[in-house]
Protein backbone atom coordinates (compact mmCIF):
# COMPACT_ATOMS: atom_id res chain seq x y z
CA UNK A 1 0.00 0.00 0.00
CA UNK A 2 1.48 3.03 -1.13
CA UNK A 3 2.21 5.52 1.98
CA UNK A 4 0.33 8.98 1.56
CA UNK A 5 2.91 11.50 0.97
CA UNK A 6 2.52 14.19 3.85
CA UNK A 7 3.35 17.59 3.02
CA UNK A 8 6.81 18.28 4.03
CA UNK A 9 6.86 21.83 4.12
CA UNK A 10 5.69 23.84 7.46
CA UNK A 11 2.24 25.01 7.20
CA UNK A 12 2.63 28.72 5.63
CA UNK A 13 -0.11 31.17 6.29
CA UNK A 14 -0.21 34.15 3.67
CA UNK A 15 -0.86 36.93 6.21
CA UNK A 16 -0.95 39.26 3.31
CA UNK A 17 -5.00 39.48 4.02
CA UNK A 18 -4.79 39.91 7.37
CA UNK A 19 -1.78 43.17 7.36
CA UNK A 20 -4.78 44.99 4.86
CA UNK A 21 -6.99 44.33 7.73
CA UNK A 22 -4.66 45.58 9.93
CA UNK A 23 -3.60 48.55 8.22
CA UNK A 24 -6.74 49.76 7.04
CA UNK A 25 -7.76 49.63 11.50
CA UNK A 26 -4.87 51.00 12.12
CA UNK A 27 -5.01 54.08 9.63
CA UNK A 28 -8.91 54.32 10.98
CA UNK A 29 -8.12 54.35 14.45
CA UNK A 30 -4.59 56.98 13.50
CA UNK A 31 -7.17 59.31 11.77
CA UNK A 32 -10.09 59.14 14.16
CA UNK A 33 -8.01 59.49 17.52
CA UNK A 34 -8.07 62.93 18.87
CA UNK A 35 -4.80 63.18 20.21
CA UNK A 36 -4.89 64.28 24.29
CA UNK A 37 -3.06 68.03 23.94
CA UNK A 38 -0.99 69.30 26.74
CA UNK A 39 -2.37 71.65 28.99
CA UNK A 40 -1.00 74.81 30.18
CA UNK A 41 -0.84 74.23 33.38
CA UNK A 42 -0.69 70.62 34.96
CA UNK A 43 -4.16 69.79 36.78
CA UNK A 44 -4.94 66.63 38.45
CA UNK A 45 -8.50 66.45 38.36
CA UNK A 46 -10.85 64.89 41.69
CA UNK A 47 -12.25 61.69 41.62
CA UNK A 48 -16.70 61.00 40.99
CA UNK A 49 -18.47 58.05 40.25
CA UNK A 50 -19.65 59.61 37.81
CA UNK A 51 -19.73 57.71 34.19
CA UNK A 52 -20.94 60.29 31.88
CA UNK A 53 -18.33 61.20 29.23
CA UNK A 54 -17.70 64.88 27.97
CA UNK A 55 -19.18 66.19 24.76
CA UNK A 56 -18.03 66.09 21.76
CA UNK A 57 -18.79 69.27 20.82
CA UNK A 58 -20.17 72.79 22.00
CA UNK A 59 -18.06 73.32 25.08
CA UNK A 60 -15.70 75.70 26.33
CA UNK A 61 -13.57 74.52 29.55
CA UNK A 62 -11.94 76.37 31.88
CA UNK A 63 -9.35 75.57 33.29
CA UNK A 64 -8.16 76.14 37.04
CA UNK A 65 -4.40 75.29 38.04
CA UNK A 66 -3.18 75.06 41.33
CA UNK A 67 -1.63 78.37 41.41
CA UNK A 68 -5.03 80.28 40.53
CA UNK A 69 -4.86 80.85 36.88
CA UNK A 70 -8.18 80.11 35.08
CA UNK A 71 -7.20 78.90 31.21
CA UNK A 72 -10.61 78.99 28.57
CA UNK A 73 -10.74 76.65 25.75
CA UNK A 74 -13.40 76.22 23.28
CA UNK A 75 -13.83 73.71 20.17
CA UNK A 76 -14.50 74.60 16.40
CA UNK A 77 -18.09 73.77 16.33
CA UNK A 78 -19.60 70.32 15.81
CA UNK A 79 -18.43 70.81 11.87
CA UNK A 80 -14.68 72.36 11.58
CA UNK A 81 -16.44 73.92 8.63
CA UNK A 82 -18.48 76.36 11.52
CA UNK A 83 -15.00 77.58 13.17
CA UNK A 84 -16.28 79.10 15.92
CA UNK A 85 -12.80 80.04 17.41
CA UNK A 86 -11.95 82.26 14.88
CA UNK A 87 -15.47 84.04 15.36
CA UNK A 88 -14.85 84.69 19.22
CA UNK A 89 -11.60 85.60 19.05
CA UNK A 90 -12.48 88.53 16.43
CA UNK A 91 -15.90 89.18 18.46
CA UNK A 92 -13.15 89.18 21.26
CA UNK A 93 -10.89 91.80 19.51
CA UNK A 94 -14.25 93.98 18.28
CA UNK A 95 -14.92 94.54 22.24
CA UNK A 96 -11.33 95.74 22.96
CA UNK A 97 -10.56 97.15 19.95
CA UNK A 98 -7.54 94.92 18.14
CA UNK A 99 -7.60 93.86 14.62
CA UNK A 100 -6.59 89.97 14.73
CA UNK A 101 -5.24 89.28 10.56
CA UNK A 102 -6.12 86.71 9.17
CA UNK A 103 -2.95 84.38 9.80
CA UNK A 104 -3.28 84.97 12.98
CA UNK A 105 -7.22 84.00 13.32
CA UNK A 106 -6.18 80.62 11.75
CA UNK A 107 -3.27 80.19 14.44
CA UNK A 108 -6.01 80.76 17.00
CA UNK A 109 -8.63 78.01 15.21
CA UNK A 110 -5.62 75.55 14.97
CA UNK A 111 -4.24 76.05 18.55
CA UNK A 112 -5.05 72.95 20.34
CA UNK A 113 -4.64 73.57 24.08
CA UNK A 114 -6.38 76.12 26.66
CA UNK A 115 -5.51 79.43 26.25
CA UNK A 116 -4.62 82.34 29.44
CA UNK A 117 -3.12 84.97 27.45
CA UNK A 118 -4.33 88.37 28.69
CA UNK A 119 -6.42 89.69 25.40
CA UNK A 120 -3.94 93.13 24.80
CA UNK A 121 -1.39 89.80 24.29
CA UNK A 122 -3.01 88.01 22.52
CA UNK A 123 -1.58 89.28 18.89
CA UNK A 124 2.08 88.92 20.36
CA UNK A 125 0.94 85.41 21.16
CA UNK A 126 -0.35 83.90 18.16
CA UNK A 127 2.88 85.72 15.80
CA UNK A 128 5.39 84.09 17.87
CA UNK A 129 6.24 80.40 16.94
CA UNK A 130 8.55 79.70 19.83
CA UNK A 131 6.71 77.43 22.44
CA UNK A 132 8.93 78.60 24.96
CA UNK A 133 7.75 82.40 24.69
CA UNK A 134 4.00 81.44 24.38
CA UNK A 135 4.41 79.20 26.91
CA UNK A 136 5.59 82.23 29.46
CA UNK A 137 2.89 84.30 28.31
CA UNK A 138 0.39 81.88 29.35
CA UNK A 139 -0.51 84.20 32.58
CA UNK A 140 -3.73 83.08 32.91
CA UNK A 141 -7.22 85.15 31.87
CA UNK A 142 -7.66 88.07 34.36
CA UNK A 143 -10.97 87.79 36.32
CA UNK A 144 -10.26 91.24 38.75
CA UNK A 145 -13.48 93.02 38.56
CA UNK A 146 -11.83 95.80 37.53
CA UNK A 147 -10.85 93.74 34.40
CA UNK A 148 -12.81 91.05 33.75
CA UNK A 149 -11.94 89.16 30.55
CA UNK A 150 -13.01 86.06 31.57
CA UNK A 151 -16.89 87.30 31.13
CA UNK A 152 -16.06 89.04 28.15
CA UNK A 153 -14.47 85.85 26.84
CA UNK A 154 -17.78 83.69 27.89
CA UNK A 155 -19.93 86.59 26.98
CA UNK A 156 -18.00 86.11 22.86
CA UNK A 157 -18.36 82.63 23.43
CA UNK A 158 -22.26 82.28 24.27
CA UNK A 159 -23.02 84.90 22.08
CA UNK A 160 -21.36 82.86 18.92
CA UNK A 161 -22.27 79.48 19.95
CA UNK A 162 -25.63 79.75 21.91
CA UNK A 163 -25.47 75.70 22.57
CA UNK A 164 -22.11 75.88 24.17
CA UNK A 165 -22.00 73.89 27.38
CA UNK A 166 -20.05 75.14 30.22
CA UNK A 167 -17.00 72.42 31.92
CA UNK A 168 -14.67 72.73 34.60
CA UNK A 169 -11.65 71.19 35.09
CA UNK A 170 -9.70 72.46 38.26
CA UNK A 171 -6.78 70.65 40.43
CA UNK A 172 -8.13 69.16 43.65
CA UNK A 173 -5.83 71.47 45.32
CA UNK A 174 -6.92 74.68 43.43
CA UNK A 175 -7.99 77.07 46.54
CA UNK A 176 -11.54 77.73 46.66
CA UNK A 177 -11.89 81.52 46.18
CA UNK A 178 -10.97 81.23 42.75
CA UNK A 179 -13.61 79.21 41.79
CA UNK A 180 -15.92 81.00 43.73
CA UNK A 181 -15.20 84.48 41.40
CA UNK A 182 -15.58 82.25 38.39
CA UNK A 183 -18.89 80.33 39.51
CA UNK A 184 -19.75 84.30 40.28
CA UNK A 185 -18.95 85.82 36.98
CA UNK A 186 -20.63 82.53 35.12
CA UNK A 187 -23.71 83.50 37.28
CA UNK A 188 -23.51 86.80 35.83
CA UNK A 189 -23.79 85.48 32.62
CA UNK A 190 -26.72 83.25 33.46
CA UNK A 191 -24.83 80.63 33.15
CA UNK A 192 -25.92 77.79 36.20
CA UNK A 193 -25.24 74.40 34.21
CA UNK A 194 -21.92 73.04 34.58
CA UNK A 195 -20.16 70.06 34.39
CA UNK A 196 -16.66 68.80 36.28
CA UNK A 197 -14.41 67.09 34.54
CA UNK A 198 -13.34 64.70 36.69
CA UNK A 199 -11.57 61.21 37.13
CA UNK A 200 -13.68 58.12 37.56
CA UNK A 201 -13.42 56.38 40.48
CA UNK A 202 -15.98 53.35 41.81
CA UNK A 203 -17.26 53.13 45.06
CA UNK A 204 -19.30 50.60 46.23
CA UNK A 205 -21.38 50.90 49.44
CA UNK A 206 -22.59 48.01 51.33
CA UNK A 207 -26.12 48.74 52.29
CA UNK A 208 -26.30 45.72 55.15
CA UNK A 209 -22.74 47.29 56.83
CA UNK A 210 -24.70 50.86 57.02
CA UNK A 211 -27.86 49.47 58.54
CA UNK A 212 -26.03 47.95 61.48
CA UNK B 1 24.87 43.67 -27.43
CA UNK B 2 21.16 43.29 -27.04
CA UNK B 3 20.78 40.06 -27.50
CA UNK B 4 23.42 39.58 -24.27
CA UNK B 5 21.04 41.16 -22.54
CA UNK B 6 17.84 39.58 -23.59
CA UNK B 7 19.65 36.55 -22.43
CA UNK B 8 20.77 38.16 -18.90
CA UNK B 9 17.42 39.24 -18.41
CA UNK B 10 15.82 35.98 -18.80
CA UNK B 11 18.11 34.56 -16.70
CA UNK B 12 17.08 36.75 -14.19
CA UNK B 13 13.79 36.08 -14.63
CA UNK B 14 14.30 31.95 -13.52
CA UNK B 15 16.23 32.90 -10.78
CA UNK B 16 13.20 34.70 -9.14
CA UNK B 17 10.53 32.59 -10.35
CA UNK B 18 13.13 29.76 -8.32
CA UNK B 19 12.61 31.76 -5.04
CA UNK B 20 8.60 32.85 -4.94
CA UNK B 21 9.12 36.59 -3.51
CA UNK B 22 7.87 35.88 0.01
CA UNK B 23 8.44 37.79 2.73
CA UNK B 24 8.02 36.76 6.05
CA UNK B 25 4.89 39.24 7.65
CA UNK B 26 5.12 38.00 11.43
CA UNK B 27 7.06 40.73 13.19
CA UNK B 28 4.77 43.57 10.74
CA UNK B 29 1.70 42.03 12.20
CA UNK B 30 3.04 41.91 15.62
CA UNK B 31 3.75 45.65 15.34
CA UNK B 32 0.45 46.22 14.31
CA UNK B 33 -1.51 44.57 16.47
CA UNK B 34 0.46 46.10 19.09
CA UNK B 35 -0.17 49.46 17.85
CA UNK B 36 -4.09 48.90 17.38
CA UNK B 37 -4.35 47.49 20.58
CA UNK B 38 -2.69 51.02 21.67
CA UNK B 39 -5.22 53.12 19.71
CA UNK B 40 -7.95 51.08 20.90
CA UNK B 41 -7.31 51.45 24.61
CA UNK B 42 -6.58 55.31 24.22
CA UNK B 43 -9.35 56.54 21.95
CA UNK B 44 -11.62 54.55 25.02
CA UNK B 45 -10.26 56.03 27.46
CA UNK B 46 -8.72 59.60 27.00
CA UNK B 47 -12.27 61.00 27.00
CA UNK B 48 -13.21 62.67 30.61
CA UNK B 49 -15.73 61.63 33.10
CA UNK B 50 -18.05 64.83 34.08
CA UNK B 51 -20.10 65.60 36.37
CA UNK B 52 -23.41 67.47 36.01
CA UNK B 53 -24.36 70.76 38.28
CA UNK B 54 -26.63 73.12 38.68
CA UNK B 55 -26.16 76.14 40.40
CA UNK B 56 -29.34 77.99 42.07
CA UNK B 57 -29.88 81.11 39.89
CA UNK B 58 -28.84 84.34 41.25
CA UNK B 59 -31.79 86.35 42.85
CA UNK B 60 -31.48 89.73 40.43
CA UNK B 61 -34.18 91.08 42.87
CA UNK B 62 -33.83 91.42 46.29
CA UNK B 63 -37.51 91.41 46.93
CA UNK B 64 -38.21 88.15 46.11
CA UNK B 65 -37.94 85.63 49.05
CA UNK B 66 -36.22 82.29 48.43
CA UNK B 67 -38.16 79.53 48.47
CA UNK B 68 -39.12 78.59 52.03
CA UNK B 69 -37.87 75.04 52.84
CA UNK B 70 -38.36 73.03 56.43
CA UNK B 71 -36.13 73.85 59.00
CA UNK B 72 -35.61 69.83 60.60
CA UNK B 73 -35.32 68.73 57.14
CA UNK B 74 -32.43 71.10 56.35
CA UNK B 75 -29.01 69.70 56.92
CA UNK B 76 -25.80 72.34 56.13
CA UNK B 77 -22.73 71.16 54.87
CA UNK B 78 -19.89 73.28 55.11
CA UNK B 79 -16.84 72.82 53.77
CA UNK B 80 -13.68 74.13 55.78
CA UNK B 81 -9.87 73.78 55.67
CA UNK B 82 -7.52 71.17 55.43
CA UNK B 83 -10.46 68.94 53.73
CA UNK B 84 -13.00 68.81 56.77
CA UNK B 85 -16.76 69.58 56.61
CA UNK B 86 -18.09 71.44 59.20
CA UNK B 87 -22.24 70.21 59.55
CA UNK B 88 -25.08 71.32 61.21
CA UNK B 89 -29.30 71.22 60.97
CA UNK B 90 -31.45 73.42 60.84
CA UNK B 91 -31.33 77.33 59.93
CA UNK B 92 -29.71 79.66 62.11
CA UNK B 93 -30.28 83.34 62.20
CA UNK B 94 -27.98 86.72 61.60
CA UNK B 95 -30.12 87.98 64.59
CA UNK B 96 -28.45 85.50 67.08
CA UNK B 97 -25.02 85.75 65.94
CA UNK B 98 -23.82 85.50 69.62
CA UNK B 99 -25.12 82.64 70.25
CA UNK B 100 -24.05 80.31 67.51
CA UNK B 101 -25.25 76.79 67.56
CA UNK B 102 -21.67 74.53 67.34
CA UNK B 103 -20.64 72.46 64.38
CA UNK B 104 -19.47 68.98 63.87
CA UNK B 105 -16.76 68.00 62.35
CA UNK B 106 -16.66 65.34 59.62
CA UNK B 107 -14.46 64.08 56.78
CA UNK B 108 -14.58 62.31 53.50
CA UNK B 109 -13.76 58.78 54.95
CA UNK B 110 -16.33 56.36 54.94
CA UNK B 111 -15.82 55.70 58.74
CA UNK B 112 -17.96 56.29 61.33
CA UNK B 113 -16.68 60.30 61.48
CA UNK B 114 -17.08 60.79 57.45
CA UNK B 115 -20.09 62.48 56.25
CA UNK B 116 -20.91 59.10 53.84
CA UNK B 117 -22.18 57.49 56.61
CA UNK B 118 -24.05 60.19 58.26
CA UNK B 119 -25.59 61.62 55.13
CA UNK B 120 -26.92 57.72 54.53
CA UNK B 121 -28.13 57.73 58.23
CA UNK B 122 -30.59 60.27 56.88
CA UNK B 123 -31.17 59.10 53.59
CA UNK B 124 -31.86 55.82 54.72
CA UNK B 125 -35.29 55.14 53.58
CA UNK B 126 -35.03 56.40 50.33
CA UNK B 127 -31.23 54.75 49.37
CA UNK B 128 -33.16 51.54 50.20
CA UNK B 129 -35.85 52.08 48.24
CA UNK B 130 -33.08 53.08 45.28
CA UNK B 131 -31.14 49.93 46.06
CA UNK B 132 -34.34 47.51 46.28
CA UNK B 133 -34.96 48.65 42.45
CA UNK B 134 -31.46 48.47 41.43
CA UNK B 135 -31.50 44.69 43.17
CA UNK B 136 -34.72 44.01 40.74
CA UNK B 137 -33.71 45.31 37.81
CA UNK B 138 -30.43 43.59 37.99
CA UNK B 139 -32.07 39.84 38.60
CA UNK B 140 -34.54 40.76 36.71
CA UNK B 141 -37.60 40.58 38.32
CA UNK B 142 -38.31 44.31 37.15
CA UNK B 143 -37.76 44.51 33.52
CA UNK B 144 -36.93 47.55 31.92
CA UNK B 145 -34.53 49.16 29.10
CA UNK B 146 -31.68 50.73 30.12
CA UNK B 147 -32.39 54.27 29.57
CA UNK B 148 -35.84 54.69 32.13
CA UNK B 149 -33.52 52.93 34.95
CA UNK B 150 -32.16 56.34 35.44
CA UNK B 151 -35.50 57.79 35.25
CA UNK B 152 -37.00 55.83 37.73
CA UNK B 153 -34.69 56.63 39.96
CA UNK B 154 -34.54 60.28 39.10
CA UNK B 155 -38.55 60.04 39.70
CA UNK B 156 -38.00 58.68 42.79
CA UNK B 157 -35.76 60.78 44.03
CA UNK B 158 -38.41 63.69 42.91
CA UNK B 159 -41.21 61.93 44.81
CA UNK B 160 -39.00 61.81 48.08
CA UNK B 161 -40.30 64.33 50.52
CA UNK B 162 -39.44 63.09 54.05
CA UNK B 163 -35.61 62.63 53.00
CA UNK B 164 -32.72 65.85 53.75
CA UNK B 165 -31.82 68.85 51.91
CA UNK B 166 -28.28 69.22 52.16
CA UNK B 167 -27.38 73.20 51.28
CA UNK B 168 -23.59 72.72 50.57
CA UNK B 169 -21.67 76.32 51.47
CA UNK B 170 -17.94 76.40 51.23
CA UNK B 171 -15.86 78.21 53.41
CA UNK B 172 -12.87 80.37 51.63
CA UNK B 173 -9.96 78.09 52.33
CA UNK B 174 -11.68 75.26 51.11
CA UNK B 175 -10.11 73.61 48.04
CA UNK B 176 -12.15 72.88 44.42
CA UNK B 177 -11.41 68.99 45.52
CA UNK B 178 -13.71 69.52 48.38
CA UNK B 179 -16.19 70.76 46.37
CA UNK B 180 -16.54 67.51 43.58
CA UNK B 181 -15.66 65.39 46.53
CA UNK B 182 -18.78 66.46 48.40
CA UNK B 183 -21.41 66.72 45.61
CA UNK B 184 -19.66 63.04 44.54
CA UNK B 185 -21.07 61.76 47.93
CA UNK B 186 -24.34 63.39 47.09
CA UNK B 187 -24.83 61.26 44.43
CA UNK B 188 -23.48 58.09 46.00
CA UNK B 189 -25.78 58.61 49.01
CA UNK B 190 -28.35 59.02 46.68
CA UNK B 191 -29.46 62.69 48.20
CA UNK B 192 -32.68 63.70 46.59
CA UNK B 193 -32.13 67.74 46.83
CA UNK B 194 -29.35 69.31 47.11
CA UNK B 195 -27.75 72.31 46.35
CA UNK B 196 -25.01 74.77 46.49
CA UNK B 197 -25.43 78.19 48.25
CA UNK B 198 -23.30 80.89 49.34
CA UNK B 199 -21.61 80.49 52.76
CA UNK B 200 -23.10 83.41 54.96
CA UNK B 201 -20.78 85.72 57.47
CA UNK B 202 -22.04 83.60 60.33
CA UNK B 203 -21.46 80.73 59.37
CA UNK B 204 -17.78 81.82 58.47
CA UNK B 205 -17.63 82.55 61.73
CA UNK B 206 -19.06 79.43 63.30
CA UNK B 207 -16.56 77.62 61.18
CA UNK B 208 -13.46 79.82 62.28
CA UNK B 209 -14.76 79.24 65.95
CA UNK B 210 -15.00 75.25 65.23
CA UNK B 211 -11.64 74.99 63.52
CA UNK B 212 -9.59 77.11 65.37
CA UNK B 213 -8.85 80.48 63.16
CA UNK B 214 -8.62 83.98 64.30
CA UNK B 215 -12.16 85.82 63.02
CA UNK B 216 -12.07 87.44 59.83
CA UNK B 217 -15.54 88.11 58.92
CA UNK B 218 -17.39 91.31 60.89
CA UNK B 219 -20.99 91.07 61.44
CA UNK B 220 -21.62 94.10 59.87
CA UNK B 221 -21.31 92.68 56.62
CA UNK B 222 -24.57 91.18 55.88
Amino acid sequence: MPKIKLPTKSPHIDMTPMVDLFSVVLTFLMLTTTMRQPEPAPVDTPTSISEKTTPDANWMTLLLSKDDKVFLNFDNGPDTLLAFRPKILSEMGKRYNIEFTEAELNEFKKYPSSIGVPIMKMKEFLDSKDNKVRTAMQTGIPIDSTDNQLADWIFCTRTVNPNVQAQIKGDAKTGFEVVKRVLDIMADKNVFKFNLITTLEAVKINLAEIQK
Amino acid sequence: MAEIIQEEKAGGKKKAKKHAPHIDMTPMVDLMCLLITFFMLTTAFSKAKIMEINLPEKLKDKTVEPPKISASRTHNLILGPNDKIYWYTGTVKPEDYNNLPPLTELDFSSGPNGVRQTMLERNRALFKKIDDFKNQVLTGKIVLPPDSVQKHISKMKTDDDTGPIVLIKAYKKATYGDFVNILDEMNICGIARYTFVEIAWYEEKMVETAAGIASTTTPAKK
